[in-house]
């Protein structure tokens, strides 16, 4: 186990070091070949020349790429003090960046944001799997009834539903039509209740759209294991259909659900961007937004570091999880 | 020499009652039936797939033929009709969003350009970039996928490696900020239709490495195949081996997947759009029709629903088609 651990932990720096790279590749490199100067486009698009100036001196957009990659790196865990153009800025570590249009460090930005997405992430999960796995195993169980027929017409338009049409039609039938709920987001400083009546929508519509992924998952998964040989030795011993099912079938079905869950999380803390929008949520995609129509490009890059090295860590936990489940990946 | 799947499916015994019976009985056993025509043969009888395909070829007919369409209902996509706006509200007059004989999906808040025309346009952007990306996707999974597969070593290790970071990323916030990186002049291209090339390479890169897992998974198994070994065996090369004898065969889960994506890629190209990243105004897109209709989800929720609708339905049928192309082509069902 302790081997298979550090392995992990390995590979993961790894791809924390790729993760940077291919950031910096798609913030820095990419733009310069397309002909884009880089600067101006972190300035924003009204700049004056000598404020160009200054933040191509203070990023050091001269100097060799692997110098700028490194002072990019270096900020992450030093904090880095940006000169140029006459004045200096400081970057307390973390640095992830700073946003010459709006005049602050990323870092808070992302922190200030991060509860909000995780919270919508986290609330939607619970409900999901819920949602998705009953409905995928009594699909699975009473294959081919009305139900199942049912549930998989349901789960197959919840799939082809966008986000943000759901939930721009849950705010129009349940806050304009209805009035059960205000729309409106409210901090969880400000009382628990009004908290949760904010959040009640958005965890519901993204739910929807992944439950209906989940459900189709677990009712191919669990037909798969249904039919294998251990179930019917089961059945077989005697054994209650409750206990075949619940214990011996669900611990199989869930394990790919697992690996399909710390991935979903981790594109969650980004991905969540549509549910934000619809919801006006104060979470990171929304900053993405606002930076988008701002053209703030540091934002942007922040918000797309922090978002992968989530998933990347949500990657990790799972498959430290799924070792602890199945002894057998530890091998490999 | 062919692949398995070509081989002729045993025919009916033939009855020893009727020499007639038996000759043509053995005459259909010789002719046999390609993948193709044994897997139109049960699309046909799955009707949820069929409508879904019809629904699929008659958008991809509106597309083609949006101008025409339009023209002959005498709209345009971008002309303004403000003489049917409400000027207190800026929301349309008459009820359902301004439902008409001349418009009739209405028309929009503020300017009154008729919905009908910006959707049937919309359609345009949709299917383009759903289908073209896919083709990126397709051309980028296949052949690495294959190279992956069939060289194995150091080329499988970074390929795999490659395709594992790609999936785990979090591809729409990469997707939004390589576009918005990108500059608005480029390869002779403005305005809108950079970002229609752009919002194409991008997601089709970003699709690649679904399909390039599947490819050299099947690389991997068939080319440790009998038939394979004989083609060596016979003294035939590489490259022949890889197009004549390994393409051929992995053409069936190339078209399960690409049927499977467009849909995905489409409502990227909605999102995408909705966040203000796709193509420009005035240029029509679904995403951007909704994004604008969301502060009028009170007073005009019809401005909203109509390309909310149109996405939907036009995914549901890829969805459905490609549920049912996948059961068609799969090898394991019974025939």
């Amino acid at each position: 186990m302790l081997a298979y651990l550090i392995r992990r932990f390995f590979a993961a720096a790894v791809m924390l070091v790729v993760i940077v790279m291919v950031v910096f590749g798609i913030f820095f490199l990419i733009p310069k070949w397309a002909g884009v100067d880089i600067a101006l486009s972190f300035v924003g698009k009204q700049a004056d020349p000598a404020a160009v100036e200054g933040v191509r001196e203070k990023l050091g957009l001269g100097d060799p790429i692997y110098a700028q990659v490194w002072e990019f790196f270096k900020g992450i865990f030093a904090g880095r003090t940006y000169t140029g153009g006459g004045d200096t800025i400081h970057c307390a570590a973390p640095c992830f960046g700073y946003s010459f249009r709006s005049e602050q460090a990323v870092w808070p930005v992302l922190t200030d944001r991060f509860p909000v997405t995780l919270a919508l992430a986290l609330g939607a999960a619970v409900l999901w799997l819920i949602m998705g796995v009953s409905a995928g195993v009594l699909s699975a169980l009473k294959r081919g009834s009305l139900w199942d027929r049912g549930a998989m017409v349901v789960a197959l338009s919840g799939v082809s539903l966008p986000i943000y049409f759901t939930g721009m039609l849950a705010l129009s039938i349940f806050v304009y039509g209805l009035d059960l709920f205000d729309g409106q987001f409210h901090p969880l400083e400000e009382g628990f209740s009004g908290w949760f009546g904010g959040m009640i929508l958005p965890w519901v519509t993204l739910a929807f759209l992944y439950a209906a992924m989940y459900a189709r998952i677990t009712r191919a998964t669990m037909l798969e294991i249904l039919g294998e040989d251990y179930i019917r030795t089961a059945r077989a011993k005697g054994l209650k259909e409750t206990t075949v099912i619940g214990k011996h079938a669900m611990r199989s079905t869930m394990t790919p659900l697992l690996t399909m869950l710390g991935m979903d999380l981790g594109a969650l803390i980004g991905g969540a961007i549509l549910t934000e929008t619809a919801f006006s949520l104060p979470g990171l995609g929304q900053a993405v937004l606002n930076a988008i129509k701002n053209q703030d490009l540091p934002i942007i890059l922040g918000v797309t570091l922090v978002t992968s090295v989530a998933v990347l860590v949500a990657n990790l936990v799972v498959d430290i999880l799924y070792a602890v489940i199945d002894p057998r990946v530890r091998l490999t | 020499m062919t692949a398995p799947l070509h081989e002729p499916t045993a025919e009916a015994a033939p009855s020893a009652a009727d020499e007639a019976a038996v000759a043509t009985a053995s005459a259909k056993a010789v002719q046999g039936r390609s993948l193709g025509r044994i897997a139109w043969e049960r699309l046909k009888r799955d009707k949820l797939a069929l409508t879904g395909g019809i629904v699929v070829l008659f958008l991809v007919l509106v597309a083609l033929f949006a101008p025409v369409i339009t023209s002959l209902l005498g709209q345009d996509p971008n002309e303004y009709h403000e003489n049917l706006i409400d000027p207190l509200f800026g929301t349309p007059t008459g009820s359902l969003g301004g439902i008409s004989g001349d418009h009739l999906l209405g028309v929009e808040p503020v300017n009154g350009r008729d919905i009908l025309a910006r959707i049937l346009y919309g359609a345009r952007i949709s299917l383009l970039v759903g289908f073209l990306s896919a083709v990126v996707a397709v051309i980028l999974g296949t052949v690495l996928g294959i190279l992956a597969g069939f060289f194995g070593g150091w080329v499988d290790s970074l390929i795999s490696r490659i395709m594992d970071g790609l999936l785990a990323f979090p591809q729409l916030l990469f997707i939004i900020a390589l576009v918005s990186v990108m500059p608005n002049h480029m390869l002779g291209l403005t305005g809108s239709s950079v970002r229609v090339f752009l919002m194409i390479v991008v997601i089709g890169f970003f699709g690649w490495p679904y399909i390039g897992r599947v490819v050299r998974g099947q690389t991997l198994s068939l080319r440790e195949r009998e038939y394979v070994e004989a083609a060596r065996s016979l003294g035939a090369g590489r490259l022949y081996i890889l197009f004549k004898e390994l393409l051929p065969n992995l053409v069936a889960p190339i078209v399960v997947y690409t049927t499977m994506m467009i849909p995905t890629n489409i409502l990227t190209e909605a999102a995408l759009s909705f966040l203000g990243v796709g193509v420009k105004p005035p240029t029509a897109s679904w995403g951007q029709m909704l994004s604008s209709a969301i502060d009028y989800y009170e007073s005009d929720p019809m401005f909203m629903v109509v390309p909310g609708v149109a996405i939907f339905i036009t995914v549901l049928a890829f969805n459905l088609f490609g549920d049912g192309v996948r059961d068609a082509l799969d090898p394991k069902a019974s025939r």
